[in-house]
């Protein structure tokens, strides 16, 4: 396994009193605390934040991983063969998944709980964030989520696991929906529930619409004479292309309503289509001409509201 | 591979208890109590007891004891960085 340089991650000095170290946690956890930040690897980042951050601010756990000495992050390491970490504090506060380095070094608890020490507690909750694509939110999809866990042996020791989890996702997901998994979470200690395992749904940018709960929003250009004139136009919906009436004298702007044609739900949301007039270049001299034309016999002043 | 596994999507259309809550999010009902006081969800139903939350509800509940948990705020404090953040992304997405 690869060891981790908790001080590095952390960006503070080996030597860094207890108040240096949590005033280093607070701006970083601000940075990266997924429910925060919208770095990309913001999730990653807090938990490997989380897990130095939950070594350093104990001083028995910090005492033991300096004994360690200083290595590069990420370099093959082995615990000691004379390795023996026990804690009687709290089972950690974060909850969340640990690195297989920590597992090894402090994964003491599951030792605790195989001494008989009674120790009972429900598994906790982890959360995993799954990225679909509005088209898969609409018509619903499936996912393979490799999951890594952490197992308890009869001995106590914690190995790693990656478990393969084939979850169905319904279709209606909006984004940050979440979707629970029950009894997917960590394994309870002591004989206690599992945790549930939850997913943080995102929905992915689209190419030309825009999701805002189970509605969709679509710009749609147009030409002045359809706008002006009212003319039927084929508009992509999520189910497929249908015929929208734009009204008569409609200008830049305008939004039309196709009902139900958003997420399916209930009640199924709304695409919202929001019109834009796109005007012809004067690219030819028949085209100038049009334009001129246009200008002797229209006699517009969009501007009027800003005179007087 | 496997069968797909058994999942809850937690929309509008899931309902659980104040004590389901309590169960699935492994909380004291008093800090759920304090976060319907703050304003931060509103169950349906008036009377405690027959108080029902949507999954939606689960959700901002979850992600309010996170922010207090882990910066270490107040729940009025968690409960406007929530509505901040909210109000950040309503922006982002442009509308």
């Amino acid at each position: 396994m690869e060891f981790k340089d908790y001080y590095a991650i952390m960006g503070v000095a080996r030597d860094a009193s207890a108040d240096e170290i949590k005033r280093a946690y607070r701006r970083l956890a601000r940075k990266y605390h997924p429910d925060v930040s919208k770095e990309k690897d913001a999730e990653a980042r807090f938990k490997e934040i989380g897990e130095a951050y939950e070594v350093l601010r104990d001083t028995e756990k910090r005492a033991a991983y300096d004994q360690l000495g200083r290595r590069p992050q990420g370099e093959e390491f082995r615990p000691p063969p004379d390795w023996h970490f026990e804690f009687e504090g709290d089972p950690g506060v974060a909850g969340g998944m640990h690195s297989d380095f920590f597992e090894q070094l402090f994964g003491g608890l599951g030792r605790r709980g195989a001494r008989g020490g009674g120790f009972r507690s429900r598994g906790f909750d982890t959360t995993a964030q799954v990225e679909i694509t509005l088209e898969e939110a609409f018509r619903g999809t499936s996912r393979t989520l490799s999951l890594q866990r952490m197992e308890r042996g009869a001995d106590g020791r914690v190995t790693p696991r990656v478990q393969q989890l084939n979850v169905k996702i319904p279709a209606g997901v909006t984004d940050g929906q979440q979707i629970r998994v029950p009894a997917q979470g960590e394994p309870g200690i002591g004989g206690e529930a599992p945790g549930d395992l939850f997913l943080q749904m995102r929905v992915l940018p689209h190419r030309y619409y825009r999701l805002e709960g189970r509605d969709v929003w679509l710009d749609l250009p147009v030409t002045p004479w359809e706008a002006a004139l009212g003319e039927t136009v084929r508009v992509p919906t999520l189910a497929g292309k249908v015929d929208l009436k734009i009204p008569k004298g409609s200008q830049t702007d305008r939004q039309l309503r196709l009902k139900g044609r958003g997420l399916p739900g209930n009640p199924p949301g709304d695409q919202f289509v929001v019109l834009k007039i796109v005007a012809p270049a004067a690219d030819t001299p028949e085209r100038e001409a049009l334009y001129k034309q246009l200008a002797a016999s229209m006699r517009m002043n969009p501007r009027q509201a800003m005179e007087s | 591979m496997t069968e797909p596994i058994n999942a809850d999507l937690l929309d509008e259309s899931v309902e659980f208890s104040l004590a389901e809550l309590c169960r699935i999010m492994g909380v004291q009902e008093q800090l759920v109590v304090e976060i319907v006081e703050e304003g931060i969800v509103e169950p349906i139903g008036t009377a405690r007891q027959h108080w029902r939350f949507t999954g939606v509800a689960v959700t901002r509940i979850q992600r309010v004891i996170r922010l207090q948990r882990e910066f270490d705020v107040n729940l009025p404090g968690a409960a406007l960085a929530l509505e901040l953040l909210d109000e950040i992304e309503r922006l982002r997405r442009g509308r």
